[in-house]
């Protein structure tokens, strides 16, 4: 079976995000960057399924030349092939733009069987490209998997969904992606990080790919950012005071704000 | 910095930073509370070292010919500052990094293909190295334990004090006399270092173990030696050169306790920074205050300088030049550092500090060792003295 897995590579957590007024998105350069932890779960549920079943799991990313700290992370975990899309042209995609260009990757593989993306990234979080991917691709996507279970030729996944879980199946080639606790990623080892420096990342540019501007890059974006700021800061709590009717106090409250 | 050749890079490697983001996450998995734990019970830290040896992290620096990853002492050394900057104790497993150096410089090939698969694998321990004695601590070539050789092998009789993780470890390398003292010339000659089965010789009763009961969790023990029957073939390299053998693996140790060091004193920094920035005392955090937070800035300078000379020495060793100046320096500075920063971050916490979880009162009793063991800062100092700047000696 072989897998590709979908991840962005992101500031690291540490880094107080910014935002280039000019721009209107998020300063990405000379901060540290790391493997999108979201990104991870979904490698590592790649890697159960192939540890399972044999098989190799490719790493695609499209990210700046820092995403190469995430690459290898993602080498070093265990996937055995990996590619970067790179091109400046690529910088500006919408989330459609995006999804174009990873699923012309992924067609460049010589096979899949599945697609495993991050049901949402971690910085940016809109929770679209996999299933533009997927649409692009022509396979079917499964959401939101909580437990992915793999019988010879078809996917089948517990849905999260608010009252419990669904049992959706699907014939593969497939896609499906990640809720964030559906695992607890490995971190490598030495022999993996040692290995993965003798791995060659395969670096793609939008010509490679055979797309243009107006697949890709800012001159296609359908979606335009108009203004972007700091979410507005929150005012000071209420604190209530327990003399023996605190607890009334409290339900009351949230009664008011309809929360109960 | 454009074509113009750089003189000096301080930039990490990318492998030396997934080695470093990698036992961070490990550490991550072994929380303050565990370590705090096994300080309470005085228990060896198993399952962490089980873990670091799984992760094939205690193998780096063999060579890859030999099942290890052939890393260099800079590797190493980020590994274990890595581990103690997380709250953990790295002296609990870091002797099966580098003891195996004997073996590795000096051993034959026969002994070497013998050994160091094995201990790359973490299937064989070699973690103990037994040079310390009651009557020869710092004063290393007074040492009375004795081999005296009959036929092909050598019967020791003995005893050692302070030999860390013995009961830890199935292999120890054993520093004894081969030829007394008052027979040399040279005093630095007429000592041998043995590759010892250790479990074997105390299941035979040749070595008794004794622990001893020490101010912090280390599994430091008294060892005593009856007519221990050793294999001439264990002897490492040539008879009377044992003295020798043991100076050629003290730079590469110098340099992994001063990151030991230095992880600790990043961990305290870090700790105080945060308690003395929330602590609200007289209407404002005491971090606002000069007196508490100018200790902890300057615990990071002193830090960040013994850094530098951590990452000279270990450059210097990496391109095979002289570095005993630089590797005692960067043991000494960051040794100093680190309980600089200890002090500081108890001082922050006031009362708290003294509370054991807080973990600031295990850390602090576990970085004083780095000044006293493996070498004491004293002799550090008689080194540079004596050695590099030429003053008359003391011994
Ligand atoms: C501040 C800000 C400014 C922006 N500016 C613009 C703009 O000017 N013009 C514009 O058109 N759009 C803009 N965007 C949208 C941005 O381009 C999209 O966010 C981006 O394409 C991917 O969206 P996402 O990370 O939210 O993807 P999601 O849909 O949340 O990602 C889900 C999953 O898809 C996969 N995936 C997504 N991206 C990648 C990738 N690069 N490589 C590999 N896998 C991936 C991963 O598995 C990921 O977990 C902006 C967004 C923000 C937050
Ligand atoms: C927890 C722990 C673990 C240890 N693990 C090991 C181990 O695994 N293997 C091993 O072999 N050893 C081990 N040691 C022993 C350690 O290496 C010695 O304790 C250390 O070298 C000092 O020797 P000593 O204790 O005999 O002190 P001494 O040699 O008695 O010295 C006492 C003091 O006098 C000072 N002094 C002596 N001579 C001079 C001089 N000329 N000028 C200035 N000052 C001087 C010393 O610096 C020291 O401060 C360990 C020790 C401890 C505490």
């Amino acid at each position: 079976m072989h897998v590709v897995v979908c991840g962005k590579v992101i500031p690291d957590s540490s880094v107080t995000l910014e935002i280039d007024p000019d721009a209107k998105r998020m300063r990405r350069t000379d901060v540290p960057h790391e493997l999108d932890p979201a990104a991870a779960s979904a490698l590592e549920e790649a890697l159960r399924l192939t540890e399972q079943h044999g098989g190799s799991v490719t790493f695609v990313t499209m990210g700046i030349p820092d995403a190469s700290v995430g690459i290898r992370r993602a080498l070093a975990m265990g996937a055995s092939a990996a590619v970067h899309l790179l091109d400046d042209a690529f910088a500006g995609s919408d989330t459609l733009g995006t999804a174009k260009a990873l699923a012309a990757a992924i067609r460049q593989q010589p096979r899949f069987d599945l697609v495993v993306c991050a049901t949402e990234s971690s910085d940016s979080y809109s929770g679209i490209v996999p299933v533009q991917v997927a649409t692009l691709l022509g396979v079917p996507a499964l959401t939101f998997a909580k437990q992915v279970f793999v019988d010879g030729e078809t996917v089948t996944i517990h849905r999260q969904s608010e009252e419990g879980y669904a049992v959706v199946t699907a014939a593969l080639p497939a896609l499906v992606t990640t809720t964030s606790g559906i695992n607890e990623p490995r971190y490598p080892q030495l022999k993996g990080i040692m290995a993965a420096r003798k791995i060659e990342i395969q670096q793609r540019s939008a010509a490679d790919l055979s797309l243009g501007p107006d697949d890709v890059g800012d001159s296609a974006a359908r979606e335009r950012v108009l203004s972007v700021g700091a979410p507005p800061s929150r005012g000071a709590g209420r604190l209530i005071h327990d003399e023996g009717d605190g607890g009334r106090e409290i339900a009351d409250f949230l009664a008011q704000a309809g929360v109960i | 910095m454009g074509d113009r050749e750089r003189g000096m890079d301080f930039a990490l490697t990318e492998e030396q930073h997934a080695i470093r983001a990698a036992v961070h996450d490990l550490c991550a998995r072994f929380p303050d509370v565990y370590w705090r734990e096994l300080d309470r019970k005085d228990e060896y830290p198993e399952g962490f070292v089980q873990e670091l040896t799984e992760g094939g992290w205690l193998g780096c620096l063999i060579p890859e010919e030999y099942g290890g990853a052939g890393l260099g002492i800079t590797e190493a050394s980020i590994i274990l500052e890595e581990i103690n900057r997380s709250g953990g104790n790295a002296i609990a497993a870091h002797a099966q990094m580098y003891v195996m150096g004997t073996l590795l410089r000096h051993g034959s090939e026969a002994q070497k293909h013998r050994y160091l698969p094995e201990i790359a694998r973490g299937a064989l321990r070699l973690q103990a190295f037994a040079v310390t004695e009651p009557n020869a601590g710092s004063e290393t070539t007074r040492i009375e334990t004795m081999a005296v050789r009959t036929g092909d092998r050598y019967v020791v009789n003995g005893q050692k004090v302070f030999i860390s993780r013995t009961q830890h470890s199935d292999l120890m390398l054993l520093l004894v006399r081969t030829t007394p003292y008052d027979q040399l010339s040279d005093k630095t000659r007429g000592l041998s270092v043995f590759l010892v089965e250790l479990k074997r010789a105390v299941a035979a009763g040749q070595i008794v173990i004794q622990p001893l009961d020490v101010m912090l969790n280390h599994q430091t023990t008294q060892l005593f030696i009856e007519d221990l029957e050793v294999p001439a073939e264990n002897l490492i390299g040539e008879e009377g050169m044992g003295f020798r053998y043991i100076i050629d693996g003290w730079n590469a140790e110098r340099i992994l306790i001063a990151s030991e060091a230095i992880g600790d004193g990043r961990w305290f920094v870090d700790r105080a920074a945060a308690y003395a920035s929330e602590r609200v005392v007289f209407g404002r955090p005491i971090g606002a205050n000069q007196g508490v937070q100018f200790p902890i800035a300057q615990a990071h300078a002193r830090i960040e300088a013994a850094d530098l000379m951590r990452y000279k020495a270990a450059w210097l060793f990496e391109s095979g030049q002289r570095c005993g100046a630089e590797a005692n320096m960067a043991k000494l500075l960051a040794s100093q550092a680190g309980w600089e920063a200890a002090n500081a971050c108890l001082d922050a916490h006031g009362g708290y500090g003294f509370v054991r979880e807080f973990d600031v009162e295990r850390k602090f009793r576990e970085t004083r060792l780095l000044m006293t063991a493996p070498i004491s800062n004293n002799l550090v100092l008689a080194f540079l003295g004596q050695n590099v700047l030429g003053m008359p000696k003391s011994y």
